[in-house]
């Protein structure tokens, strides 16, 4: 019996290491031929770019991660660069891919160049919502940390605000619909251009922690 | 003064769950003579007008203005302050900041939105005003104190803090400010939950749990048990072990509507048709949770002692269904005559 738990135990340790080691499938390096590297704009890490709007990926779970893949590739969400590269990439790419990121750390947050008082707004309604416009706290549905909740609730602490910015605009102009029954439409169509900044920026500050104090 | 026995856990009752074991003997308290009560008025102290609106509201106001706590940022700077703060904290995070009281997974804000502010949502700017009150059901003059007490034994299924704890003291302090500016004895619109209508069909269990997966299943789980974020409950657990228990006033399925329909899917507040409501919470407050800590000797005797037709202890949903419907009918028949005054969601039963 003792042998038994000591032999799987250093078959789990061995496990451990050798997945953390383990080279990132071609996917995310070299693409498929049709599709692109996932790399080339969202990084080996899934640290993604700020300037250039493409989200981190760090962290997302496995299965919003495939869903949202699945949805470019039906129409149901749609995007220039993303719904060619999600039709080229088989179920396979989907999935390794998916576990790839989702087994990265979560990405450092550059310094924040946005004023004082328009992160305290974004903070205010990240914590606290808007209840007097309907608007719910965001930590509500992505945890009090900002880290999500899988599977059905994304991190967004630490994603870049040009992405959130955009996200937020998408669902309230009503150009990205692929939101679980419509949670995200409504949170969007309360918030105004001021709110939706402020709070963008906000967790662009979230960067690189579990906790608000860690 | 209040008999301390009511604030014990039974031994026997304990943490066990109920089993509905009993389902053969409810049948027979459906008669409505064996304790189901009616829902009593409101604990309105005697010597103040119910209807006087309140001198915040906007001077012409044709519609009562809704009274608005004072916000987050004007608590004070100073020791009452960091009282008010520190009530906050523990409404909010119960879980972290009253842990030894807490025999769940709740926390108070998870059934008073907005950290106790939203209306319709059992505000505790509106509770604040309207105790001390006699309740029929205890036959005596209750605090908010009481009222306190009875949150954390049956929503928190825990245990009573002492009026002197500093936790008590806490929690007072932040409903009493909130209540900043609002007139004593006033029934204030958004007190308690909302009353939602009889639904036009019997609530139904196979629709409710239709309701529930489609609605609801996302953020509390296929299994009612909620869902965790490293180790803590992100989205509440609405029956089970770390629900509340069968003592709870949102284990009423009247209750529960009124909440589910102002409030639920949660940021979508008010998109449900009663009908939905009424079916999910049915369906919701069918599952098992944490006995009722006032269980003695059977749960029949329990059901008997403390609960009525709107409650789902000791009582199928299919009985339970059709007793609303022949209440529904009985008051369709009372509502002939000029509408008393409704009273909102308020459950002045012990049950919290
Ligand atoms: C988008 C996520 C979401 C959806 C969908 C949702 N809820 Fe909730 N629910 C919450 C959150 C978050 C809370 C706690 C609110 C707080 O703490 O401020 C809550 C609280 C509750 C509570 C009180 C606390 C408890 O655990 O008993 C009940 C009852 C409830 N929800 C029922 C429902 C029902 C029924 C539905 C479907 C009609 C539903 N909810 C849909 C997120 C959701
Ligand atoms: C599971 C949901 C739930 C939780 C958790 C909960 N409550 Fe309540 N609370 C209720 C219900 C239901 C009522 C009864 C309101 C009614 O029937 O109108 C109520 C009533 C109250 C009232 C009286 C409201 C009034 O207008 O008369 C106060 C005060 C209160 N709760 C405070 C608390 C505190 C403090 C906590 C945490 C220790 C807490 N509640 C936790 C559901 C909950």
């Amino acid at each position: 019996m003792r042998s038994f738990v000591s032999h799987t135990f250093t078959a789990v340790v061995v496990m451990a290491a050798s997945s953390a080691a383990a080279a990132p499938p071609s996917i995310i390096t070299q693409g498929n031929g049709a599709a692109l590297a996932c790399a080339s704009c969202h990084g080996v890490d899934g640290a993604g770019n700020a300037p250039s709007g493409f989200p981190a990926l760090a962290q997302l779970p496995p299965a919003y991660f495939a869903k949202q893949i699945a949805d470019f590739k039906a129409g149901t969400r749609t995007h220039p660069v993303m719904t060619p590269i999600a039709q080229a990439m088989s179920v396979e790419d989907a999935e390794s891919s998916a576990r790839h990121y989702a087994s990265q750390p979560h990405p450092k947050a550059g310094a924040s160049t946005a004023d004082p008082a328009v992160i305290a707004r974004g903070r205010n309604l990240a914590i606290n919502g808007a209840w007097g416009r309907q608007v719910p706290p965001c930590f509500k549905c992505h945890a009090a940390d900002g880290l999500g909740v899988a599977p059905a609730f994304p991190p967004i602490a630490g994603q870049h605000a040009t992405y959130t910015v955009s996200q937020l605009q998408a669902w309230k102009t009503g150009a990205r619909t692929n939101d679980p029954q419509t949670l995200m439409k409504v949170v969007a169509e309360n918030l105004s251009e001021e709110d939706i900044h402020a709070v963008a920026e906000y967790l662009a500050t979230l960067g690189n922690r579990g906790k608000e104090n860690e | 003064m209040q008999s301390p026995n009511i604030w014990q856990r039974s031994e026997t009752g304990g943490r066990k769950m109920n089993k509905f074991a009993g389902y053969a003997l409810c049948v027979l308290a459906l008669g409505g003579m064996l304790g189901c009560d009616k829902q009593p008025p409101p604990p309105v102290p005697a010597d103040v007008a119910p209807a006087a609106p309140p001198p915040v509201a906007a001077p012409a106001a044709a519609a009562p203005t809704r009274f608005t706590p004072p916000a987050e940022s004007e608590i004070p700077q100073n020791e009452y302050g960091e009282m008010v703060l520190l009530g906050k904290n523990i409404f909010v995070n119960t879980q972290q900041h009253a842990k030894a009281y807490v025999g769940n997974g709740m926390n108070c804000a998870n059934c008073h939105l907005d950290n106790g502010r939203k209306a319709d949502s059992a505000p505790l700017w509106a509770a604040y005003v309207l105790y001390p009150a006699y309740r029929q059901k205890t036959r005596q003059v209750d605090t908010i104190q009481s009222r306190i007490q009875g949150c954390f034994l049956y929503s928190m299924n825990g245990k009573a803090p002492a009026l002197d704890s500093k936790e008590m003291t806490a929690l007072v302090t932040y409903h009493y400010w909130l209540a900043k500016g609002a007139p004593t004895g006033v029934k204030l619109p958004g007190q308690g939950y909302l009353k939602v209508a009889k639904p036009a069909l019997t609530p139904d269990m196979a629709r409710g749990r239709g309701v529930y997966e489609n609605n609801c299943a996302i953020c509390h789980g296929a299994n009612g048990e909620g869902i965790k974020a490293r180790d803590e409950y992100a989205f509440p657990p609405l029956w089970g072990k770390d629900s509340f228990n069968w003592g709870a006033g949102m284990h009423r399925v009247d209750t529960a509507a009124g909440f589910i329909q102002a409030n639920m899917p949660y940021g979508l507040g008010g998109t449900l048709s009663d009908q939905e409501a009424w079916d999910v919470a049915l369906f919701m407050n069918s599952h098992e949770r944490p006995q009722d800590p006032r269980f003695k000797a059977s749960v029949a005797q329990t059901r008997d002692t403390h609960h009525d037709e709107n409650c789902l202890y000791g009582r199928t949903p299919e009985a339970l269904a059709a007793s609303i419907e022949r209440t529904a009918e009985a008051a369709d028949k009372a509502a002939a005559k000029p509408a008393t005054e409704q009273v909102e969601g308020y459950s002045p039963a012990l049950s919290h």
